[in-house]
């Protein structure tokens, strides 16, 4: 349906594109390479604060890719290759003077699988904070705080501090997992598929809290689900082929798509 | 239904072949249970002839003495003290060599050390004795006055070497088992390589990694050749490593070799120690066996 050839040359189809002042993230010409695989194709893009924006596409459309570009989680990818910039408030994270350890201090992530550590409820919250050396009394007021903020203080509150992170249920770890990532104030959270491992009710869930986040934090979201991305997404981009075919406020995307790729897509009709 | 009248029937050859791996597999076990049975019959022919009490509890092991003495203790001290000062070199090492090859190598590098690991563990151990009798002990006696010429330190430190990779290659292993999906979540927290190395994925790896320095331990209170050569054959209570001692297994290499008459109770006297040194073995096996099914995590 449709070529690469065709797409490299595309011009990203922007409706009402975010103002640079708005901007926390604001990513420019990034084009990434896995060896000699290319995974995106000058991609220019800017993140709102305080909203959720999410991204969305067929499988190997390079979301994934995007979003782990934003926090350097792709350095870790033996052979990757980045072009271009991504300004975090206004700093290239790419920048060699940079260190990629810190950039993912200020940027929480979440996965699609549930990953907690080997360790019990507030060790898993804990670790971030210990890695920035807080310690005593401040340190569980945070771990209580974020655990509160993930809404899993109640079921959690009787054995937090003996009970291992992985006798937690499936939507439960998910939650654990945010908590640990919120714990440390990132004022970024990139959220890759969270829910695709979850039953509807842990990920009604994980939705409800993604609304409550947006308030204190900017949320960017991968998701294969497309009536997620219209019930908790401020922001839409789409993508395909690593290219960004359109982006733009998510009742846009989902009723007034402009480009014919990003209909197809959103009405199901696509690959 | 036709089809429901049909009795469940094993096809010939998967018969054959089930009956054929079942014997062959047979083999292996009776024989250990053969092994086990025919100690035993010695050892209660010991027994009857030594108080269990005098072999456990007499300071002095003197099978050929005019007045024989059968204490265990001194072949236990021999052995406690060679595989305490192995392990001494083995598990900082192993542990070491486990993160470097585990958390740094890229993944194609990660197979070959590990292989050559594997090589340095299938040298002959009677190579490593000569090593520790000819080349380490006179070093040693350079720096430490008092050395004997056969000393368990330079066994000790030698088999530490030799039991390096049972060490490595496991802990190794149990660290390639931690999901990668928990290494990438401590870097998304802002870990850097070491963290996760030490506070990730080591602590996750912890059951595999302590039956790794058990099965290490165990490889060294079996290890005969090593000690046999290096250490002495001179069963002494003492827990100075510079003294010539005897272990276990040397003691064994040293009877078996040497010409007690069959029936005697120096003869029946090598079958209680061999089997002490079963007992022992099987015990730290159990043990490690325990460890990794209790301790394991479950990440599904």
């Amino acid at each position: 349906m449709v070529s690469l050839e065709q797409l490299k040359e595309h011009q990203t189809v922007r409706t009402d594109p975010v103002p640079e002042s708005q901007a926390l993230v604001d990513v420019r010409q990034l084009s990434l390479w896995y060896g000699t695989k290319q995974a995106l194709y000058d991609i220019s893009v800017r993140f709102p604060k305080n909203q959720v924006t999410a991204i969305i596409g067929p499988s190997g459309c390079g979301k994934s890719t995007l979003l782990r570009s934003l926090n350097r989680m792709n350095d870790l990818v033996p052979g990757v290759r980045v072009k271009g910039e991504v300004l975090y408030e206004g700093v290239n994270i790419y920048d060699p003077r940079v260190d990629p350890v810190a950039v993912r201090r200020h940027i929480g992530m979440v996965f699609q699988k549930p990953n907690p550590f080997p360790k019990t409820i507030f060790e898993n919250v804990a670790f971030g904070l210990r890695l920035m050396g807080v310690k005593g009394s401040e340190l569980e007021d945070r771990v209580v705080e974020a655990l509160k903020r993930a809404a899993l203080w109640e079921e959690v509150k009787d054995r937090f501090k003996k009970e291992s992170g992985l006798r937690l249920s499936g939507g439960q770890q998910q939650r654990l997992c945010i908590a640990r990532a919120i714990a440390v104030e990132p004022p970024l959270l990139l959220m890759d598929e969270p829910t695709s491992a979850l039953d509807p009710i842990a990920t009604q869930a994980i939705e409800d809290l993604i609304l409550e986040l947006k308030e204190r934090y900017t949320v960017v979201i991968v998701t294969h689900n497309m009536q997620q991305a219209a019930r908790v997404s401020d922001r839409t981009l789409f993508m395909h082929l690593g290219v960004l075919v359109e982006e733009g406020p998510t009742e846009v995307i989902f009723t007034k798509p402009k480009h014919p790729y990003t209909e197809a897509y959103i009405t199901g009709r696509f690959g | 239904m036709e089809i429901l009248k049909q009795r469940p029937s094993r096809h010939p050859v998967e018969r054959l072949t089930l009956l054929v791996l079942l014997l062959l597999s047979s083999v292996t076990l009776l024989t250990t249970l053969g092994v086990i049975l025919s100690l035993l019959g010695d050892v209660v022919q010991f027994f009857r002839r030594v108080p269990l009490a005098e072999f456990l509890f007499a300071p002095e092991w003197t099978p050929l003495f005019a007045e024989p003495r059968y204490g265990i203790a001194p072949l236990l001290a021999g052995t406690f003290l060679v595989t305490a000062i192995a392990l001494f070199v083995a598990v900082p090492l192993g542990l070491a060599l486990a993160v470097y090859v585990s958390e740094y190598l890229p993944s194609d590098k990660r197979a070959r050390v590990l292989g050559v690991l594997e090589l340095f563990g299938g040298i002959p151990t009677v190579v490593f004795g000569y090593f520790a009798l000819l080349f380490v002990t006179p070093l040693l006696q350079k720096v430490i006055p008092g050395l004997s010429l056969f000393n368990p330190l330079s066994a000790g430190l030698v088999m530490g070497f030799a039991i390096l990779p049972y060490v490595s290659n496991v802990a190794a292993d149990a660290m390639q088992s931690v999901p990668r999906s928990i290494r990438e979540a401590a870097y998304a927290l802002g870990a850097r390589p070491y963290e996760v190395a030490l506070k990730v994925v080591l602590p996750a790896a912890l059951s595999g990694v302590i039956a790794a320095i058990i099965l290490a331990a165990s490889r060294a209170i079996g290890e005969t050749m090593i000690v046999a050569i290096a250490a002495g054959q001179r069963p002494t209570l003492t827990l100075d490593p510079r003294e010539t001692i005897a272990t276990m297994t040397s003691y064994i290499v040293q009877a078996a070799t040497g010409d007690q008459p069959v029936g005697s109770t120096a003869y029946y006297a090598l079958f209680a120690v061999g089997f002490t040194l079963f007992l022992l073995t099987l015990a730290l096996n159990v043990l490690a066996q325990y460890i990794v099914e209790r301790y394991r995590e479950r990440y599904e």
